[in-house]
């Protein structure tokens, strides 16, 4: 029999990676392809959507002739993607309207704190779960509307096309112009700010307070089942799957039970717990998002705890301050002394994402003494990654009264040894590391093979997953209260430090 | 006369190599006088064209022999110089530079997965993966293994990344009746890793277990730790005792793909 693959694709915010896993869930084949980063005003970050798509024309085949594979032993395609990220595109050209504006774009700043003033957070709290923020989509069409001459005319024509990454990207795997899908997943239109959470559905109150018409937005489809197949780079091949990258994450790290959470460490961190068919909302500054819906089975809830800079911590200490050559180096560094010799860095460079949402606090460094070496500076550096994620699974805790049991973690920093212990100490539950590292692609691919009956059931996925480490905490618990409350010392001290404009 | 039986080896052995001859001269240069100098600076003291002396800083930088400063452009003797003595890989960037390929040679094999360094007359654990079967398993990472007894201890001794001498002078110690205590039987068994390009240890440290390794090599070739499978002896060997040649495939190919994203080239 000839072996089959699941290809996964995964379009994130620096690379579009595609990647095929084996029944086992092992991984077959790698190509990769990096896109470039438009910079054109401070806040701004851009992409442009056709190279991003023409990324993906090379990489399909690239990834098949690596391993000696061919487009008939791919028994499904699933995507993974940046999440809201916003393209908008001419249905009849396939061009995009202007480059897409990248999640981390802060251009609405100003609109968005229009609406917490009016008509405030409750509003859409209500409806989509999600505060206003800089973060999600629907501010960003709005943006547009007031700002491209002529485009609310034309979307209202009904020649324009909105969509995220997986949007996009499907739309041009289905045929584009001459018919391609114009569809999304649930767990990428929960970011937009313009669906209703519980119904899955364009809630037509926001649509209506954005300006947003119907006609250009996609339709709804469940994260894994068969939308379709292949017309362009893999004609034939059913596409199977869409999740946002985090929701992917938590997919590929097996949490499906209500009460399992991953966290993946990168540039930022990103931790998710599963709640399972309901719905919880915060109370202690978690977002509300779907993790995934399997074909009409119903749709299953995480809460989300964004955390901006934990990896990124590192890279300044290694790029603005020099103090080491490599981000690994930060490790040996930090074991040069015992302990943070009473030293605390809280990396507010662009103020504090979850739990506590405060634009106007900025990085500090406290406990400074002539004691201190660049050896507990680099200690710092790690711990605050590790209280950084305590703070949020206290508020996971308090929100959804399923206690963490263990966290599931994945992404670069997870090869720090020193830090994955530190993150078992602080947490006081056991920290493991999966087999598999890539575990957004793992997800999609999960997904995809799901749907097309690849993979039976869930319990199979749950039988791939692997432990590669574990560690376990040990720390004495007077120690860990008496630093967790210098830590929550330290962040009092970085809020409040932005002063808001004077309007006098 | 004196010379004869010897003109094939002068044509092949062509005498100095020029370009490490220039190169020992920059380093010269740059360690004498200020210290930071420009290109030009550097070519003229020497009498070298600009782009011959640029390529050799420009060779020389990459192996982190000398630095550029980025304001000024002018080069200094680099840091990996005073250490030359020590390893010049971080054992933390070891481990993550190598811990996809680890992973998946767990995952292929169904064994665990160890990389290693030398330390002060041992090995020295820098990265463990478990076997995949979720038993329970206890991280092994700081642990230290003798060098002439572990398949990881053999490979860093076989080429080179640990010294064998200190080791003869302090005895070599018996940990079952199959570790090899005879100076003469370890350098046997050293040789051979250096022919096969592997290394195997069966049940030299304890009874039923057995482990295999391989070399990770750095810039140049240069051995900088070793990757190893560890097991049951009846699941990594055959019934004659001799590791599955399924499971050095598999090892090797790692080691290879780790080498490689380490900068060495030909492996």
């Amino acid at each position: 029999m000839v072996e089959r693959y699941v290809m996964s694709i995964d379009q994130g915010t620096t690379s579009t990676r595609c990647i095929l896993f084996d029944h086992r869930g092992r991984l077959v084949s790698v190509a990769q392809r990096e896109h470039q980063q438009y910079f054109p005003r401070p806040g701004w970050v851009e992409h442009d959507a056709m190279e991003i798509w023409h990324n993906l024309q090379r990489i399909v085949p690239e990834a098949l002739s690596n391993a000696d594979i061919d487009a008939g032993q791919i028994a499904a395609i699933g995507i993974a993607n940046q999440r809201e990220t916003t393209v908008l595109w001419d249905r009849r050209t396939g061009v995009p309207l202007g480059r897409a504006i990248v999640w981390q774009d802060v251009r609405t700043a100003g609109l968005v704190d229009g609406l917490r003033d009016r008509p405030g957070d409750e509003f859409f709290v209500e409806r989509c779960c999600l505060q206003p923020s800089t973060y999600f989509s629907a501010p960003r069409i709005r943006w547009l509307f007031d700002h491209v001459d002529g485009l609310e005319r034309r979307v209202q024509d009904g020649d324009v096309l909105f969509g995220t990454m997986e949007t996009w990207l499907i739309w041009n795997l289905t045929g584009g112009a001459d018919g391609g899908l114009h569809i999304t997943d649930a767990t990428n239109a929960s970011r937009t700010m313009l669906i209703n959470i519980r119904t899955l559905t364009w809630d037509r109150e926001l649509m209506d307070f954005f300006g947003v018409p119907r006609v250009m937005l996609p339709e709804i489809r469940a994260s894994a089942e068969v939308y379709g197949e292949a017309r362009e780079v893999l004609p034939g091949v059913r596409i199977s799957a869409a999740l946002g990258d985090q929701q992917a994450a938590l997919f590929g790290q097996t949490c499906f039970s209500p009460g399992e959470a991953k966290c993946t460490y990168g540039t930022g961190s990103f931790l998710l717990m599963n709640t399972g068919t309901d719905v919880v909302r915060s109370r202690h500054g978690l977002l509300t998002t779907v993790a995934y819906k399997i074909d009409d089975q119903p749709a299953v809830y995480a809460l989300e705890g964004p955390i901006a800079v934990t990896g990124s911590l590192v890279q300044w200490f290694r790029d603005r301050l020099g103090l080491i050559n490599s981000a690994p180096e930060i490790e040996t560094l930090a074991r040069t002394v015992e302990d943070n010799g009473g030293c605390y860095i809280v990396p507010a460079f662009s103020g504090l994402f979850a739990p506590h949402w405060r634009s106007d606090a900025r990085g500090v460094v406290v406990g400074l003494t002539s004691y201190i070496t660049k050896g507990h500076l680099a200690r710092a550096v790690l711990e605050a990654t590790g209280w950084q994620t305590r703070e949020v699974v206290d508020a996971m805790n308090a929100d959804s009264s399923l206690a963490l049991r263990q966290l599931k973690v994945d992404g670069g920093m997870t090869a720090n040894n020193l830090l994955m212990q530190f993150l078992a100490d602080v947490l006081d539950v056991p920290v493991v590391r999966p087999m598999v590292a890539e575990t957004v692609s793992l997800g999609a691919a999960y997904a995809a093979g799901l749907a097309a009956t690849y993979w039976p059931d869930l319990e199979v996925l749950r039988s791939n997953w692997h432990t590669a480490a574990k560690w376990v905490p040990d720390m004495d618990p007077g120690r860990r209260e008496e630093e967790y409350e210098y830590w929550q010392r330290a962040v009092e001290r970085s809020l409040g430090w932005v002063r808001p404009p004077d309007h006098s | 006369m004196l010379n004869r039986g010897k003109p094939d080896y002068d044509r092949f052995m062509a005498g100095p190599v020029q370009s490490i001859e220039r190169a020992a001269a920059i380093l010269r240069l740059l360690a004498g006088g200020s210290g930071r100098l420009g290109l030009g600076e550097v070519a003229s003291s020497l009498g070298l064209a600009k782009g011959t002396a640029h390529g050799i800083l420009r060779t020389l930088q990459h192996v982190d022999f000398v630095e550029q400063d980025e304001a000024t452009g002018k080069y200094q003797l680099g840091a990996a110089l005073l250490h030359l003595g020590t390893s010049y890989l971080d054992v933390n960037e070891l481990r993550s530079r190598s811990i996809n390929w680890a992973d998946a040679l767990a995952a292929r094999s169904g064994e665990a997965v160890r990389l290693g360094t030398p330390l002060e007359g041992k090995v020295l654990v820098v990265h463990h993966v478990f076997r995949p079967d979720d038993t329970l398993q206890t991280l092994d990472v700081g642990t230290l293994l003798p060098l002439h007894a572990s398949s990881l201890g053999k490979v860093l001794l076989a080429f080179g990344a640990a010294p064998v001498d200190p080791l003869l002078e302090a005895g070599l110690e018996a940990y079952t009746r199959h570790t090899l205590v005879h100076p003469d039987e370890l350098s046997r068994a050293l040789a051979e890793v250096r022919d096969l390009g592997w290394g195997a240890e069966v049940q030299e440290m304890s009874m039923g277990e057995a482990g295999v390794a391989a070399p990770i090599r750095g810039q140049g070739g240069l051995v900088v730790g070793a990757i190893g499978v560890s097991g049951p002896v009846e699941r990594l060997c055959d019934t004659q005792g001799r590791p599955q040649p399924a499971l050095i495939t598999l090892l090797r190919e790692a080691s290879r793909a780790i080498s490689r994203d380490l900068g060495a080239a030909r492996w």
